[in-house]
Order: structure tokens, then C-alpha cells, then sequence
């Protein structure tokens, strides 16, 4: 399961780097009292800042906090000594609106909030909701949803990458990535019409089926995309400034990694081999062959390679995936949770009746609750739900993974440089909309 | 370069190696199915302090007293026929129905038995809303409980820092999760408008946050006072 370890090597070698890959540093003199100074700058000038501490308001507009994070961190000379989160910014209450709408009326929200992985949160909720009903899906849907699951981790996770490197530096990478997800977007909207927000699932189904020769461009993209990765991996991967920059920074032990809740790709950078789909398997993920791939050493550059090994297992599923696609419904045929065909709601009685209830009324779970989680891109997805037996949820909460993992940030950044800020922040992969709700 | 550090990977499921793979569920009973075995363990080891266990939908809940539920907690983490080692989630449901009590759920995976277990603690809105914390035993209760707090208003009682995380601080309509909050919040748009405009930009920097910067010196008197008497937030 694990992956073999890997020893860096730094293969270009930048001027201005040591042999570490890590940047060198402007030399600096101390004069007879011992205070640090550059060697150009003529003394007395330059004030005496050893000690004082500084207050920096880092967002919550700046980009590289990924959307409206604040951070307040506390300075002394450029090293961080606190580190104080502040969130909530695009807190938009999901889970009080949810309350007040039928279950297919929640999925929209479900796009919302992890908006990179729009696709995998339909997907998560339909499992709960779907568990909370006692319902079974069809052969044809599971598979249509591990290939969604799929599309929608890689989605994220050329975000996360593209967005890392711009915050390290690297701009081409980007436009590699967004290159192909945009493929991927392509893929949606020819299935459902929509990008970003897809609301892709119902509770019982698909929103459709996949259109003919969907699966062929499928194909298509899993032959492709793989030269892309293969690009970024030697433009980044041994590049002595990414090396630089990310090696050695932020790290959590295992221990203290499972003890912070950190799930998905932080925690197996850290060492912990625990993935959903292996562990507490979801859409018959125990009959795929894929491996989990986990870091050593807990930092970003581990983080890094773990997202990347992660979209290329990714592949490997989708690939099983379509060579299993059954034929069949997408659809079970208990038409008191899933709507009839619209053609049929004029011409025949059951149709319509099924359809005025399903609307007017909506679907009923009998009174109970459950609890489902998913390997999202970001760690482990949840939503508890639970039913009084009405057709709107008692109370529908999602678990959120990066507000999880974001809340180790100052356990994280403490001790690193106001620049590390940035590196670590991006490897969290946190996304706002999710965290804040 | 430093040598490395020997490197043994945590594998989830590594205490029941001898268990049968994990799939995924199929055809769950409604209610029944065989619960957790940890249940009968908290069963035997606290007796009366375990009021109730359900299986629904083949998730095992135990509902706890609220007095114990520290004690319960420390165990499952602690105990090697258990190690519950990550709290995956907590949250607390109302009922529709003004009677019924609120409940606080923690979700809890045991990655070395590949477990999961839903522990409940029921509480009369007729008394304080008060648990544990169990900030001592998983550092990711930290925000978890915090978010609670703010949307239900239920008392931590040991979380080191406990404020308010998704409202901002000076946040006084209430609870928002609550039954008795209406989804519109309490005041008009235009109330919510000129309350925001009226607000001081200094104050979104706590007290605490402002005694870091040297322009604490520059600080009005007042604000000053109200720090060094240990205030936390500037409005």
C-alpha cells in the first residue's frame, strides 16, 4: 500500500541555491553589541528590531490565503511566534437553509460549498440520504458515481496544484492543470449541461445518464491526461526552488496528525494510511485495485507528492471503471423517491400523481439518521442527517474536512517564516466556501 | 544533510489484521443488526452510566450520561481494545419538537479496529446547556466545539479558548442552528446594514491580537484598561 520512499535530488541547480535546494541568504555582520545588520547598511540607519514583535493581517483579501481567510500572525523579525485564524467570512448557514428543504432540494448546496469537488459532495450526500431512506442503487450508477468521485478528486486536485504553484512561484504549471480541467468541465457539461456546479446525483440516481459517446471521450481524457502529469512531475517535482520551498516545512507526526483530525491527503503525507475507501468503503471501492499512497516525513513537499500519486491512482480507477460499466438503469424504479420520466406525467395517471406528491410533498425517510462519509479531495467528507419521519431533514450537517485541517494551521506555521505562511497554508488545501458554510 | 528519521507507517486496521476485509454495506436493516462491539465493552466497563444503544441503519449509537461522558471518552481513546484515535466529528441536532432534549454527537473512528461509533449526550432545554469538553483528549475538538458552541450555544465546559468562530465575536442575535432562531435571522436587512456600518474596524482585532502590536502604546486609554483587565475582544 505504501509507497517506496523517495530521495529528492535536486536536479536543477539554481544560482543562489545551496546544496539543499534551500535559497541562500544575504550574509549578514554583527557589530559590537552584537545586533545583526546587512553589510551595506550604514550603521545607525537601520533600527534596532530585535525583539520587537510585529502584528501582520494576512487577508483575509490576499490571494494566496485561497479565498477569505485572516490570519493574525505575530512577528518577531520575520519568524512567526503566533499564529491566530480568523473564519467565517462566507458563513452562508447550508445546514440551517437545509432544514427547511426536501432532501433533492439540498443538493445544489451540497456544489456550494466545496466547490472544487462539486460533483463528489453530490455524490456523498445522495449516499446518506439514500441510507437514510434504505434505499439500494443500481449496479450502472455506482459505477457512473466511482467515475464522478474520481473526475471530481483529480478536478481538485489540478486546482490545488495549479494554485500551489502560483503561490510558490511557478506559473506554467497552472495553466498545464486548468488546461485539463477544463477538459474534465467539458466532460461534465456534456453530461449535465453545468461546470462548476453540477448537482450531478438525486437520491436514488443520476441526475441522467451519460449521452452516447460520453464514455469514448472519457477514454479520450484518461489516455491524455497522463502526459500532463508526467510534464508537471519533471518541471516541479525536483525543482530546486519547489524542493526549496516546501521541504521540511510544517510538519505533523502521525500521532499528532490523527489526534488534530486531519484526514485525506494530510494525513497520509504524514504516514497514516487511511483512506475511506479503503477502510469504511463506500460504492463497492473495496473491488477496485488502487493504492494509497502516503508520505514520510508530514510536510508540504510530501503533501505534494501524495495529490499527485493520488490523481494518477485516480486514473487507474476510472480506467477499471469503464471497462465495467454494466448496461442497465441509472435510476431504481420506486418511483415514490425518484421522479418518473416526464414524458410519462401527461399520459399516464401513476406518473403524474408520483410526480405532483414527489414536488409538492417530496420524499419521505423513515425517522432515524446516518452518518456517511466519503474520500473527498480534501480528507473525509461527511454529512449527518437526521429524519423525523417529515420530508425535510431535522438537521443536515456536514463534516467539514478542511475546516478540520485547517484548524492545526497554527500548530503548523509556528516557528516558520512569514513566506512559509503562504507554503503551508496552500498545502492544507482549504477551500472557504466549505469551511465557513 | 541531517540523516533521516526512521520512518514506520501507521496502516489503518493494523489491531484486526485477522478480521475480514471492510466492504461496503449492503441492505441495512432499518433498525437491529448486530450494534458495535464496543458498545457491550462501554456496557460492562460503565454500567448505568450507558443509558441506551441504538442501531440504525447499522451505525451504532450509545447514548451516555452526561457526567460520564469525559470518563467514556478518555477510555475509548485510551483502552488498547479500543483506540478510538480520531474524533471524525461533533455536532449537535435539535428536535422539531420543543420537548425532546438536544443532543450532542460525537462521531468516533477507531482506525487500528476500523470502527466507527456514535456516542450521544441528551439535554434538557430546561437546564444548562453544558458537556465536557474533550479538547484534552483530540486536539480537533478545538474548532468542533467552538463551531457548536456558536450555533447552538452549548457550553464546552474545558475547551481552553472557547469563542465564537463562524459569527464574528460581537455577535448577539443568538444561536443560529436553533429551532427558536428564524432562517431570516433576527433583524431586517437594513438593520443588519446600518449595524455593520456603524461597527469600528479597530475592533476586529481582539484585545489579545492588539497587545502583540507595538501600537498598543497608541491605544486609547480606555481600550487599554479593558485589556489589562483581561477583556477579549475590542468592541
Amino acid at each position: 500500500m505504501a509507497t517506496q520512499k523517495r530521495t529528492v535530488e535536486v536536479e536543477l541547480s539554481t544560482s543562489g541555491l545551496d546544496s539543499r535546494g534551500r535559497p541562500k541568504r544575504t550574509p549578514l555582520v554583527t557589530d559590537d553589541s552584537g545586533n545583526v545588520m546587512t553589510l551595506e547598511a550604514p550603521p545607525g540607519l537601520e533600527p534596532d528590531l530585535i525583539g520587537e514583535h510585529m502584528l501582520i493581517n494576512l487577508g483575509p483579501q490576499h490571494p494566496a490565503t485561497h479565498g477569505v481567510l485572516r490570519l493574525v500572525l505575530e512577528l518577531e523579525g520575520e519568524t512567526v511566534v503566533r499564529c491566530i485564524p480568523h473564519i467565517g467570512y462566507l458563513h452562508c448557514g447550508f445546514e440551517k437553509m437545509g432544514e427547511y428543504r426536501q432532501y433533492n432540494q439540498i443538493i445544489p448546496w451540497t456544489d456550494r460549498e466545496d466547490y472544487l469537488n462539486s460533483p463528489g459532495n453530490n455524490v456523498a450526500f445522495s449516499l446518506g440520504a439514500e441510507r437514510l431512506f434504505g434505499i439500494e442503487i443500481t449496479e450502472r450508477c455506482k459505477v457512473l458515481r466511482v467515475i464522478t468521485c474520481e473526475l471530481s478528486r483529480i478536478m481538485s486536485h489540478l486546482v490545488w496544484a495549479g494554485t500551489t504553484c502560483i503561490d510558490i512561484g511557478a506559473f506554467t504549471p497552472f495553466l498545464w492543470m486548468f488546461y485539463q480541467r477544463e477538459a474534465i468541465y467539458k466532460l461534465l457539461e456534456d453530461w449535465v449541461g453545468a461546470r462548476l456546479t453540477v448537482s450531478i446525483t438525486r437520491v436514488g440516481g443520476m441526475a441522467a445518464d451519460v449521452p452516447d459517446g460520453w464514455v469514448d471521450q472519457l477514454k479520450h481524457f484518461v489516455r491524455t491526461f497522463p502526459k500532463t502529469m508526467s510534464e508537471v512531475d519533471r518541471v516541479v517535482t525536483r525543482n530546486g526552488i519547489w524542493v526549496g520551498r516546501t521541504v521540511g516545512l510544517g510538519v505533523m507526526s502521525p500521532d499528532e496528525a490523527v489526534n488534530y483530525g486531519l484526514t485525506g491527503a494530510m494525513l497520509r503525507a504524514s504516514g497514516v494510511a487511511y483512506d475511506v475507501r479503503k477502510d469504511f468503503p463506500y460504492l463497492d471501492y473495496e473491488t477496485y485495485d488502487f493504492d494509497v499512497p502516503i508520505g514520510t516525513s508530514g510536510d508540504v513537499y510530501d503533501r505534494y507528492l501524495v495529490r499527485m500519486e493520488e490523481m494518477r491512482q485516480s486514473i487507474r480507477i476510472i480506467e477499471q471503471a469503464i471497462e465495467r460499466l454494466p448496461d442497465g438503469p441509472v435510476n431504481i424504479d420506486d418511483h415514490r423517491v425518484v421522479l418518473p420520466p416526464k414524458s410519462k406525467a401527461t399520459s399516464d395517471m401513476e406518473s403524474m400523481i408520483h410526480h405532483f406528491k414527489q414536488v409538492m410533498e417530496g420524499p419521505r425517510p423513515p425517522i432515524g439518521e446516518s452518518y456517511v462519509a466519503v474520500e473527498s479531495p480534501k480528507g473525509e467528507k461527511g454529512y449527518y442527517m437526521v429524519s423525523d419521519g417529515t420530508s425535510k431533514p431535522v438537521r443536515w450537517r456536514i463534516r467539514p474536512p478542511s475546516f478540520v485541517n485547517l484548524s492545526a494551521i497554527p500548530k503548523m506555521v509556528e516557528g516558520h517564516l512569514l513566506s512559509d505562511v503562504i507554503a503551508i497554508n496552500a498545502s492544507i488545501d482549504i477551500v472557504m466556501g466549505e469551511i465557513d458554510r | 544533510m541531517t540523516a533521516p528519521v526512521p520512518f514506520t507507517p501507521v496502516m489503518a486496521g493494523e489491531a484486526s489484521k485477522d478480521a475480514p476485509a471492510p466492504v461496503t454495506p449492503r441492505d441495512l436493516p432499518h433498525r437491529g443488526g448486530p450494534p458495535n462491539p464496543s458498545a457491550d465493552a462501554l456496557r460492562q466497563r460503565f454500567g448505568k452510566a450507558v443509558q441506551r444503544v441504538d442501531v440504525v441503519w447499522g451505525e451504532t449509537s450509545v447514548v451516555v450520561d452526561n457526567s460520564q461522558l469525559a470518563a467514556v471518552v478518555r477510555w475509548l481513546h485510551d483502552d488498547p481494545s479500543q483506540r478510538y484515535d480520531l474524533l471524525a466529528d461533533l455536532t449537535a441536532v435539535e428536535f422539531r419538537d420543543a420537548e425532546q432534549p438536544i443532543e450532542v454527537v460525537w462521531h468516533l473512528r477507531s482506525l487500528p479496529y476500523r470502527r466507527f461509533l456514535r456516542l450521544k449526550v441528551l439535554l434538557e432545554k430546561t437546564q444548562e446547556l453544558k458537556v465536557p469538553s474533550v479538547w484534552s483528549v483530540y486536539k480537533a475538538a478545538d474548532w468542533l466545539e467552538r463551531e457548536c458552541f456558536d450555533m447552538f450555544g452549548i457550553k464546552f465546559e474545558g475547551h481552553p479558548d472557547l469563542r465564537r468562530i463562524l459569527m464574528w465575536e460581537q455577535y448577539r442575535e443568538g444561536f443560529p442552528l436553533r429551532k427558536d432562531f428564524p432562517l431570516r435571522g433576527r433583524f431586517s436587512r437594513s438593520e443588519q446594514l446600518k449595524q455593520a456600518l456603524a461597527a469600528n474596524p479597530e475592533a476586529r482585532y481582539s484585545m489579545e491580537e492588539l497587545s502583540i502590536a507595538q501600537a498598543y502604546e497608541d491605544l486609547p486609554d480606555e481600550m487599554r484598561r479593558r485589556l489589562s483587565a483581561g477583556e477579549k475582544t475590542g468592541e
